[in-house]
């Protein structure tokens, strides 16, 4: 036999199949749910809402791409398409189509692309982009049309409903909480919160029960870990309850707390994107805390109703340093130095 | 008896196409016509040639002496003509100095003589032997076993395990030499016990080899405990090992005898039992030839030196659609160029993919999804250390911080690397470094 040559390539030659792409897309499956809840809800608004943002980002992605003479068939990855449907699912339906341009610039241009597109960007692009939104054009950012099921009843409601042009907004449970807590509260049903489709709020918040369901899926198939979300969502029920406790007519109950607002798509879907979340247990557990105990105290004594936005890009800031000081002992070393995980 | 273990932290579950081989019996390869016998087929120096060319030599003649204290003397796997000495291309890509010789296909012997009555015989007499018959360790580490069995005064060992994990998929040759060869571990057993001055040993073997597991249960009897591993990947790294059976953590940088332990492969054992009962030096061990582009996946008995084609030949030839050879198994087995490399001490497979089993190595950026943190089994960072290596930060960094996040540590199971969604090549990044750092040092001597 005469010798014979072979490719050769680096070891492990073998591969579990799992890919970024699949992941990205993955998650973008679990969020259909609550998506679909929404378009049941408010109508083909929160469809086009949808529609846009998603399709503007990979656009933008690929405008940066080309402009930084990258592959552009990179923007479908599905990480922008993923950013630009989150960012989607944390505004109004009624949003206008402008804002929606704005918003998927601000998101994939500044937020992800100026610090090196994928991987690299500190803060989480959909959220960094929503609080520029909401800064920006406060107004827009704060009408909420009023979805479907909820019109009928609403004057039972007691919420405060304005009448703008056609368009028939209100407000959401927690802005009503923090404007006149003792009228709002009796009326506010647990049970809308849960299946959302008689709640006022963002597109992908209404529904607890459909974001659930995706989060359950994302937790089966081990894409995030449980650590951040039951850190989030212990913290905000904890300090929920203890607040309830000390004084009922002004404060919530806890359930009125975790269910209501952003809070599910905030800790299952935000505060778990890979790129801006710590990455070992004990980090993630303490950037949980961080994002519940910052929430509640933005919810309950700060100037907006909702604060989980806010909070997580606030402990985004903290990843870095929640990386470098809860590195794991290696295998073997129960004493060894603790600070082993900095470039320094 | 049997007990039980535990499972270490981090691992994978490749596929592990073991079925392809595992009812194949050994098959013993005829000797082929040219050998090719590197000198440096183990950790430490590369032995001394003793022969000249044009000298004739006989099978089990010693070629080549221990070039120093970690070090392994090298046997001729028959007899023959010294046709050349000189560099060849090594298994692990290097070139090295190797002994050719064609041989004469009267496979004349000259053999040690056997031990008689070794249980009588001073342990130092035994561990001579080892030596003297070229033994390394076989599971791939070919660490010198005679360094092995006379551990330092300071760190005593108490506890000796044998390692029949075999966690690499593909491969079956363990498990065939214990299946096939299991009164020859237990004489190894007995002869390690004297020899080290032990009473507890361990025979560790993952639970997809139950036949092993009972066969051996039956022939150690009270010479050693049948522990049931976790199926698990790299189960059969040593500190995952031990963790399993004793519960002990080997800790950083340290070897096994720091918790005073010392592990050989199985294949290892029947050698020791080889050279002191029989005066069989290590001139041959079993190899697994498998994978979706060899025709007829088998195990084999090779003579030390064959060349992988002739092998080959002999095994079936590979499939048309053959596209890659890695001697060794696929998490850590190394990719050669060509077949015109010879099967040395530490190969146990000879493994041929197809193009279709090929894995894209087009790699991506790290998205920071921490799986690679999540399968490291030494629970280190391979996520941060490849970010730092591929920006070539690892020179600008204070290099005693780095090796101790990870390098020094590092086995290169390739665990990270298996797992890494977009594909990164982690355990290449940790190899460039070392490298690099290894030129440091000897640049500043």
């Amino acid at each position: 036999m005469e010798p014979r040559t072979f490719t050769v390539a680096f070891a492990p030659h073998v591969h579990d199949g799992s890919s970024a792409t699949r992941i990205m897309w993955t998650v973008f499956l679990t969020l259909l749910p609550a998506a679909a809840v929404s378009v049941y809800a408010f109508g083909l608004d929160a469809l086009r809402v949808l529609a846009l943002t998603t399709a503007l980002s990979v656009g933008m992605e690929a405008l940066a791409l080309v402009m930084m003479k990258r592959d552009p068939r990179a923007c479908l990855d599905g990480s922008a398409a993923l950013t630009g449907f989150l960012l989607g699912l944390t505004l109004p339906a009624g949003i206008s189509n402008g804002i929606l341009v704005v918003g998927a610039f601000v998101a994939i241009i500044v937020a992800k692309q100026v610090f090196g597109g994928l991987g690299h960007n500190p803060f989480n692009p959909a959220l960094t982009s929503r609080v520029f939104l909401l800064i920006a054009f406060p107004k827009q950012l704060t009408t909420w049309p009023v979805p479907r099921g909820l019109q009928d009843i609403q004057e039972f409601m007691g919420l405060a409903v304005t009448r703008t042009n056609d368009a028939v907004t209100s407000a959401t449970p927690l802005a009503a909480i923090k404007e006149h807590a003792q009228r709002a509260m009796p009326n506010i049903q647990l049970n809308d919160l849960f299946f959302g489709v008689h709640t006022p709020g963002s597109i992908g918040e209404i529904s607890a029960l459909a974001l659930l369901v995706g989060a359950a899926f994302l937790l089966y198939k081990r894409i995030i870990t449980w650590h951040i979300p039951a850190a989030t969502l212990l913290t905000v029920a904890v300090f929920g309850a203890l607040t309830h406790l000390v004084n009922p007519a002004r404060y919530a109950d806890p359930f009125f707390h975790l269910f209501a607002g952003g809070l599910f798509i905030g800790a299952f879907f935000m505060a778990t994107d890979f790129v801006t979340a710590p990455v070992w247990p004990m980090g993630k557990i303490i950037y949980g805390v961080g994002i519940g105990l910052l929430t509640m105290l933005i919810r309950l004594w700060g100037g907006y109703p909702e604060g989980i936005s806010f909070a997580i890009l606030l402990m985004n800031a903290v990843t870095p340093l929640l990386d470098r000081y809860t590195v794991p002992t290696p295998f073997g070393s129960r004493a060894a130095p603790k600070k082993t995980g900095g470039e320094s | 008896m049997t007990t039980h273990a535990n499972p270490f932290p981090g691992g994978i579950h490749p596929a592990y196409h073991k079925d392809l081989t595992r009812g194949c019996e050994t098959v013993s390869m005829p000797v082929p016509k040219i050998l090719v016998i590197p000198m440096s087929q183990h950790l430490g120096a590369p032995a001394k040639v003793l022969v000249k060319k044009g000298d004739l030599v006989k099978a089990g003649q010693m070629i080549a002496e221990p070039g120093g204290f970690i070090s392994a003397a090298v046997h001729a796997s028959s007899s023959g003509k010294v046709t050349a000495i000189g560099p060849v291309e090594l298994p692990n890509g290097s070139m090295g100095e190797a002994v050719t010789i064609e041989t004469d296909g009267a496979h004349e012997w000259e053999k040690m003589e056997p031990i008689q009555n070794p249980f009588a015989a001073d342990p130092k007499v035994l561990v001579e032997r080892v030596k003297a018959a070229g033994i390394v360790g076989m599971g791939g580490a070919t660490f010198p076993t005679h360094v092995k069995l006379t551990p330092p005064a300071d760190s005593p060992v108490d506890w000796v395990m044998l390692n029949g994990a075999e966690c690499e998929p593909y491969l079956t040759a363990d498990h065939r030499v214990m299946l096939e060869r299991a009164d020859r571990i237990a004489l190894g057993v007995k002869l390690i016990r004297h020899i080290m001055g032990v009473s507890k040993v361990s025979i560790g073997i993952e639970g997809n080899k139950a036949d092993a597991i009972e066969v051996l249960k039956k022939a150690a009897g009270d010479l050693a405990e049948v522990v049931e591993l976790p199926v698990k990947y790299p189960q059969g790294s040593e500190k995952q090992l031990i963790f399993a059976i004793t519960g002990r953590r080997v800790p950083p940088k340290k070897l096994p005898s720091a918790v005073g332990v010392t592990v050989f492969n199985v294949a290892t054992v029947v050698a020791i039992a080889d050279a002191v009962i029989d005066g069989m030096p290590l001139v041959e061990r079993v190899v697994t030839v498998t994978g979706s582009g060899v025709n007829k996946p088998g195990n084999f008995r090779v003579p030390v030196g064959t060349r992988v084609m002739d092998l080959m030949e002999f095994a079936g030839g590979y499939g048309d659609d053959a596209e890659q050879m890695i001697l060794g198994g696929p998490m850590m087995g190394r990719a050669a160029a060509s077949d015109n490399v010879p099967i040395i001490k530490g190969v146990g497979g000879v493994l041929v993919l197809t193009a279709a089993d090929m894995k894209n190595t087009d790699f991506g950026v790290c998205i920071r999804c921490g799986r690679c943190l999540r399968a490291c089994p030494n629970a280190q960072n391979p996520m941060l250390l490849g970010q730092l290596i591929e920006k070539g930060l690892f020179s600008r960094i204070d290099e005693e911080k780095l090796r101790e996040i990870v390098l020094d540590d590092c086995f290169e199971c390739g665990s990270c690397t298996f797992v890494c969604p977009n594909r990164r090549p982690l355990v290449q990044f940790f190899q460039m470094a070392k490298g690099y750092y290894r030129s440091q040092q000897k640049r500043k001597g």
